[in-house]
């Protein structure tokens, strides 16, 4: 064989598992998990236009987007970290311990607000980065054990801080994050929308993302195959912790002050927002955009039971629920899978 | 040759330091009850009415259903799980057997006290189901049924409490009252413990919970049944978490939607105080009950100390993230020693 033919044959060879990739994707394409949460989200604005009239109604629509749209933004580090096969449990007090750490310096330190707002940010990168070193220096504690010691910890400092305090009194522009818009569009949504791109892009489309997926397969092999696991699991974490803040400066600007006890139990949300979104909880599965139409139909939700007066209690049984259903699922199909190919163990 | 000498002395360090932490492993529980002797010493100084008859007994009335819970967590820690529904386990059962106590005042006791047990058996199970069958992560299903029985305490108490002049003379004395001269609460622990212990170290399904969290596979291939053993476990975390929700609301004589909520996290920093390894496996009766009174101590002895309570979450978190790191490097010194010992 010459030279030529091989190459010839090499190019053949590349271009049918080309097209047979593409003939098995499109088959799938219709079948993904992401289009099934597209017919969820239809459903639920469909089943809340029915039961209240005020359910499509623009302006409702732009307040409510506004409302459930702060904790969407730990949704994309959350992504990452269960992809990373970890939890983190500590990003609600997190939340808490950075806006009441801004408010603080404003009111009570004269800090100007612009650099109560950066230290707010590097707050809450700081605790996400404590997190990320506990976890990567003792390997023997699990993300959830650090998480949840770091959870009461950043609380308990957001406690002594404020006491049962509230701190408000913030200076008029700072209610822009919250509540303002432009050109008719909230700026929550504005900056949702560029963060979204901004973490899809990274996870999907850079080599970082691909190795995070990786180590979400197998921690082991990535390591020996060069990739810095230490190092992107601290950045990672570092990103939740991040995120935290900014929902901090949102959710602060948004109600006008802030006291230790906001943001109780956004953890439960945001990984029942991830969960739902088809991130597998075995880690290395999962992509951003389930996870984003899954703050969407989460959160619509809550506003159309809301109209319909069904008690925020109510609320925490259906969010319990939805996280066990979307959760339980996918493990179910697994395991009817094995059942029907005559596999007698499971993989886990 | 110098380098060897730095070597050999840096080893002679390294096992020095290795047998140093092996040490304080074994001696571990002695640590724990001379750090809580000291502390008790030092809250004596600082405020003499702490070692008072009545502040003791207040103390241990309220460390006995905080050691209850903490015995069951140990049990699902060791199956490498975790339950953060329990602090919701123990509002539900307390509201609807307060809510039944309220419209049936002549009901016993001991039947308030099993239906509580019933209660939390039936969540138990729900949790154990969903681990072991379904495969859901221990952490994400106890945290969605966490919220799905508090939205239930929620939703049957329509947000009203039950407070001590709806329950029945007979109910409210399950707290106060005594049995042999000690009082209810601290029995029933008593008899609690002295079950357990005889269940964990010399029955075949005890011994199984240790085999199934040290290692999963080894205990499959083994032929235990692993799914029986994890519903068990979730089962009696349940059922101890019914128990306690009847105990405190007869101790503090009120039923609220929100009773209990985020004391999971103090059972859990008490099982790890005591030495219960997340990783699973391993874990003791008795540093759980040091871990247990050790925490009882301090949520008594703070106020005492005129800290303010807000410092109370920070100082449990600071001492939990402690202890793990503190276990964590223990046990690294075990398994070096271990591996110097091979060596020779």
């Amino acid at each position: 064989m010459t030279m030529e033919q091989r190459t010839l044959d090499q190019n053949e060879y590349v271009q049918r598992t080309l097209k047979n990739k593409q003939e098995f994707s499109l088959k799938k394409f219709f079948l993904q998990w992401e289009w099934l949460l597209i017919l969820v989200f239809l459903l639920v604005i469909v089943i809340n236009t029915s039961l209240s009239p005020y359910f499509l109604n623009a302006a409702g629509l732009r307040d409510a987007t506004m409302v459930f749209l702060d904790k969407g933004f730990i949704v994309f580090p959350m992504v990452m970290i269960m992809i990373l096969r970890d939890i983190d449990i500590s990003v609600g007090s997190t939340v808490a311990l950075s806006s009441v750490i801004m408010a603080t310096l404003y009111n009570t330190l004269n800090v100007p607000m612009g650099a109560a707002l950066v230290i707010c940010l590097l707050v809450g990168a700081l605790c996400g980065l404590i997190n990320g070193l506990l976890i990567v220096k003792f390997k023997e504690l699990s993300a959830v054990i650090v998480t949840l010691a770091t959870m009461i910890l950043y609380r308990g400092i957001a406690y002594v801080i404020l006491e049962d305090q509230a701190s408000g009194n913030f200076p008029e522009w700072f209610s822009f994050f919250g509540w303002g818009s432009v050109a008719g569009i909230p700026f929550i949504l504005i900056a949702f929308t560029i963060l979204a791109i901004v973490f899809t892009l990274l996870l999907h489309k850079t080599t970082f993302g691909r190795q995070v997926y990786a180590m979400g397969n197998n921690d082991t092999a990535s390591r020996f195959s060069g990739v810095r696991v230490d190092r992107i699991k601290v950045i990672v974490f570092t990103l939740a912790g991040l995120m935290a803040a900014i929902t901090a400066i949102f959710l602060a600007s948004r109600m006008g002050s802030t006291r230790p006890n906001v943001a109780m139990m956004y953890e439960l949300d945001v990984i029942a927002m991830v969960a739902l979104g088809g991130i597998s909880t075995a880690g290395g599965k999962g992509r951003m955009i389930g996870a984003i139409i899954a703050v969407f139909i989460i959160g619509y939700l809550q506003y159309g039971l809301g109209l319909i007066n069904i008690p925020s209690q109510t609320m925490l049984i259906i969010i319990g629920l939805l996280l066990l259903v979307s959760v339980a699922v996918p493990k179910m199909k697994v395991n009817w899978k094995f059942k029907k190919s005559g596999s007698k163990r499971k993989l886990e | 040759m110098a380098e060897t000498a730095v070597e050999s002395s840096n080893e002679l360090q390294q096992e020095k330091k290795a047998s140093k932490l092996a040490a304080i492993s074994k001696f571990r529980e002695l640590g724990l009850l001379a750090f809580i002797i000291l502390l008790c010493i030092v809250v004596q100084i600082k405020n003499p009415s702490f070692m008072t008859l009545g502040n003791l007994t207040d103390m241990i009335t309220n460390t006995a259903i905080l050691s209850i819970l903490a015995l069951g967590m140990m049990l699902v820690l060791i199956t490498r799980g975790i339950d953060l529904s329990i602090g919701a386990t123990l509002a539900l059962s307390g509201m609807l057997v307060a809510q039944t106590v309220s419209v049936y005042s002549g009901l016993h006791p001991l039947l308030a006290i099993l239906m509580g047990i019933g209660i939390g058996t039936v969540c138990g199970v729900t949790i154990g189901f969903l681990v072991s069958k379904i495969g859901i992560l221990p952490i994400i299903a106890t945290l969605a049924m966490m919220n799905i029985f508090r939205g239930m305490t929620y939703t049957i108490s329509d947000g009203q409490w039950i407070s001590s002049y709806q329950m029945s003379e007979s109910f409210v004395s399950i707290a106060t009252s005594s049995i042999l001269g000690i009082n209810t609460l601290v029995f029933i622990a008593i008899i609690i413990y002295i079950i357990a212990f005889y269940f964990i170290n010399h029955t075949r399904t005890g011994r199984q919970i240790y085999a199934v969290g040290s290692n999963p596979e080894s205990a499959k291939v083994s032929g235990i049944n692993q799914t029986k053993i994890l519903v068990i476990v979730y089962s009696i975390m349940g059922g101890l978490a019914g128990l306690s929700g009847v105990l405190w609301v007869s101790k503090f004589a009120s039923a609220q939607g929100d009773t209990a909520s985020g004391f999971e996290l103090t059972v859990i920093a008490a099982c790890i105080l005591g030495g219960v390894s997340i990783a699973g496996g391993s874990g003791k009766i008795s540093g759980v009950i040091l871990g247990a009174v050790l925490l009882g101590i301090m949520n008594n002895a703070l106020p005492l100390m005129n800290v303010s309570p807000f410092w109370q979450s920070a100082i449990q978190g600071a001492i939990i993230l402690f202890a793990v790191i503190v276990n964590a490097l223990v046990k690294r010194g075990v398994d070096r020693n271990n591996l110097l010992r091979r060596k020779i």
